[in-house]
């Protein structure tokens, strides 16, 4: 709990009246604040069993189809996936200055904090859909003419290569790269649908926070919002290893 | 003036942020699920009548019950008590004023109204034939049913419950009135709180389920598909690591019902309180580790055969310890035999019947057996159908004259739950015979041999019907013909009995502040001296 919203809490409770952006069922600011605190908690949590889900997969299948699982990650560029990290912790740090400058009531500073997070996490769409745009390019999206060329003949695919002088997979294993392909994308466009509703949710703060509506002690809903883009975040952090970085140097 | 009273007109129920309007909204919206839900088992049963398939054709009949299966799982009993008789009550009971969330508590009833659009828009245009629970390869390579239609509806109806779970933790934990210990709660609220766990941690899983099916259906990418080197047993286990543990999410708010009635019917504090209590809990946790036991026959190594089927088995502990203390509650009380009553009566016993039959199945030499046979259908009938719809008849009696003000009419409703216990072993017993003697599921036709029981079965069909019609027709009747019910007709303890019916929008007139145990029967006697003397 922050210094602002106790003072306003106890200034509620001094003068026997609500502020006015209390809901009428709760009996004080603090108890309102803390159950939508906790009730976003719980929700991260439903998004980490969904997640969940994905990453048991991916588990399984890495330890079935190792080789296909390597191969697989040379094809991403490592250089375009590092970028993006750095992107998506920029853009938390800038979400909790946004947090931070709700709190102090600085409406300026907030509007600056939440408008370089709506521009970070575009960035960040931005990078994903050049990588996307290449993997169809190579024929590597699953379901879809799905060519395992780069896999059975490396030598084919240069720019690959030349770096990491993959040996060709035999044609059934080989195959199996379509299902790292598949994790691949269900996982990072899993991610990047929560970044498109959190950019969404972003624009809305914004207009928001223009017209001051998170600048008067109520911090709830950015305080919440700023938890979920965390999460996000660190969803990535867990993609990022698990998908680049599977034996870059053997 | 109450919380029916306040506003009148169709947007202000469509609109409410009322916890007391959502469950009423919840509690028609349901019954018309249960009611197709039922016509589609009417059909199985007609069917079933002879050995031959005649009445319809056979893929008819997999579309039949297998939309059968998946409205009353997902559109009927995963919702039935927490998302009415809870969303009611948990807020009643704890001294609040509303749930914690509302605009997400409206959320879900229109997230679970477009799951249910979607699922019936699915049956008109042909259904869906995999059976409920989507067994993949069949569901993404084999049919070509309505498989993605049905598979975004029960999605959708996951969330809608993911919603209700999470506002009742959340509304337990930061919402209590002042006294409201933890141990001071209903055991109702308790046994809620663990099936809300269970909603909150288990529906995502079944939620990436189902996108992987649809993925697979519409894309082809391969992540159960064999001949690309997915394993269509991964789906079983992350469809089951949610589905199992739904049978919890089904049977342990009924659970919490039967703990409200025989504790109010035999006027004494449930027995060992704190150990039922717990055991809600234990069964959550439990759950979440049991669900291979339905893969027994489906090639998982040994050893995990082993350790579920142990697992399977510990799960009858806490189970047993809730049935044990109801039966020690009722020693010695001053028992009564009104409707919920009579209903709570049913539960126990058939619920110990579906209870015990389900160790069996836990059991991986007799699984082997019984699986995939009418003992298996015979099994869960009896632990969701003459526990769970039970328990959700008893509390709708038990909590009819709070929710509307009027009394249901008692003899036609005892007569109806004699009617629905008859009718209800009629059906299902003789499933259990025709289970062992070999009679496999989800097959239109059967050898003639096994004709009898199956006509049994089906008699006691009609009559179950009927129990469950004459609620329909009275409990209607009772809406502006009833009784006047008063505030507290049953002399329960609960807060929610010692507030008007129906009762205020915000239910108290002021926050309340407990000060005594719950099921306090003396401190219920104390009040009523305390009132008469005020006013004498």
């Amino acid at each position: 709990m922050s210094d602002s919203t106790a003072v306003a809490h106890g200034a509620a409770e001094a003068h026997h009246e609500h502020p006015p952006y209390q809901r009428h069922h709760f009996e004080t600011y603090a108890q309102q604040n803390d159950a939508t605190n906790f009730a976003m908690w719980l929700f991260l949590l439903t998004e980490i069993m969904f997640f969940g889900g994905l990453f048991t997969a991916y588990l399984i299948y890495r330890n079935w189809y190792y080789p296909a699982f390597v191969q697989g990650s040379h094809q991403l560029q490592i250089g375009w996936g590092t970028a993006n990290t750095a992107v998506l912790i920029t853009s938390s740090f800038t979400m909790a200055m946004g947090v931070w400058s709700a709190e102090m009531r600085r409406k300026g500073l907030l509007v600056l904090f939440l408008v370089l997070t709506f521009l970070l996490g575009l960035v960040f769409l931005g990078i994903k859909t050049i990588e996307y745009h290449e993997k169809y390019e190579k024929h590597h999206i699953p379901g879809f003419h799905y060519s395992v060329q780069s896999f059975v003949d490396p030598a084919s695919d240069p720019e690959v290569y030349n770096e990491y002088h993959d040996k060709p997979l035999p044609l059934d294993m080989a195959r199996h790269t379509e299902l790292y392909f598949f994790l691949y994308f269900a996982m990072t466009g899993m991610h990047a649908l929560h970044m498109i509703i959190g950019i969404a949710i972003l624009g809305f703060m914004i207009f928001r926070a223009r017209a001051g509506a998170y600048t008067t002690g109520h911090v709830t809903f950015v305080e919440n919002f700023g938890l979920y883009w965390h999460f996000v975040d660190i969803v990535w952090i867990f993609l990022f290893p698990l998908l680049y970085l599977i034996s870059r140097h053997q | 003036m109450n919380y029916l009273t306040k506003e009148n007109g169709l947007l202000s129920w469509l609109l409410t942020g009322d916890h007391k309007r959502i469950a009423i909204l919840y509690l028609i919206s349901i019954s018309f699920f249960f009611f197709v839900g039922g016509s589609l088992a009417g059909l199985i049963r007609l069917e079933l009548l002879t050995p031959q398939s005649d009445l319809m054709a056979t893929d008819t009949y997999n579309k039949v019950f297998s939309m059968h299966g998946i409205i009353m799982v997902f559109l009927f009993l995963v919702p039935s008590v927490p998302a009415t008789i809870g969303n009611f009550f948990i807020p009643m009971m704890i001294g609040a004023k509303d749930l914690a969330l509302p605009k997400i508590n409206l959320l879900s009833w229109y997230l679970y109204i477009a799951a249910g659009i979607m699922i019936l828009f699915t049956m008109i245009s042909g259904g869906v034939d995999t059976g409920w629970t989507f067994t993949t390869p069949l569901s993404t390579h084999y049919v070509n049913t309505h498989v993605v239609t049905t598979g975004l509806g029960v999605f959708i109806a996951g969330f809608s419950s993911i919603f209700t779970g999470l506002n009742f933790i959340v509304t337990i934990h930061k919402m209590r009135a002042p006294g409201m210990t933890w141990f001071r709660l209903p055991l109702f609220v308790w046994s809620h709180y663990a099936a809300s766990i269970l909603m909150v941690l288990g529906t995502p899983v079944l939620a990436i389920a189902l996108v992987l099916i649809v993925l697979e259906r519409t894309v082809g990418i391969g992540v159960f598909d064999p001949t690309k080197g997915g394993d269509p047993l991964l789906f079983q286990h992350l469809f089951w690591f949610y589905s199992h543990p739904a049978v919890y999410i089904m049977i342990l708010p009924g659970m919490g019902v039967i703990s409200e009635v025989v504790s109010t019917f035999s006027r004494k504090r449930v027995f060992g309180y704190t150990a039922v209590a717990f055991s809600s809990v234990a069964i959550a946790v439990f759950g979440f580790f049991v669900w291979a036991h339905h893969m027994f026959i489906m090639g998982i190594s040994n050893y995990a055969v082993l350790i579920f089927s142990l697992l399977t088995m510990l799960v009858a502990v806490p189970s047993s310890i809730k049935i044990f203390n109801w039966a020690f509650t009722l020693y010695k009380g001053s028992i009564t035999f009104e409707t919920p009553m009579l209903y709570a009566f049913g539960f126990m016993g058939l619920f110990t019947i579906g209870g015990m039959t389900g160790v069996f199945l836990g059991a991986s030499g007799t699984d082997i057996h019984l699986t995939e046979t009418y003992f298996i259908v015979a099994h869960f009938h009896f632990v969701m159908v003459g526990g769970m719809l039970m328990a959700f008849l008893s509390g709708l009696h038990f909590w009819w004259p709070k929710m509307t003000g009027r009394m249901y009419p008692e003899k036609i409703s005892q007569l109806a739950a004699v009617v629905t216990f008859i009718g209800f072993n009629l059906t299902f017993f003789p499933q259990f015979i025709l289970g062992t003697l070999g009679m496999p599921r989800r097959y239109a036709s059967y050898p003639p041999e096994f004709q009898i029981l199956n006509v049994f079965s089906t008699a006691g069909a009609s009559v179950l019907g009927v129990g469950y019609l004459l609620p329909v027709l009275y409990l209607t009747w009772s809406l502006k013909y009833g009784e006047i019910a008063g505030n507290n007709p049953w002399q329960a303890t609960g807060l929610e009995w010692q507030v008007q019916s129906p009762p205020l929008t915000e239910n108290f007139p002021e926050i309340p502040i407990m000060d005594h145990e719950a099921y306090d029967y003396e401190w219920l006697e104390n009040q009523k001296e305390k009132e008469v003397a005020s006013v004498g």
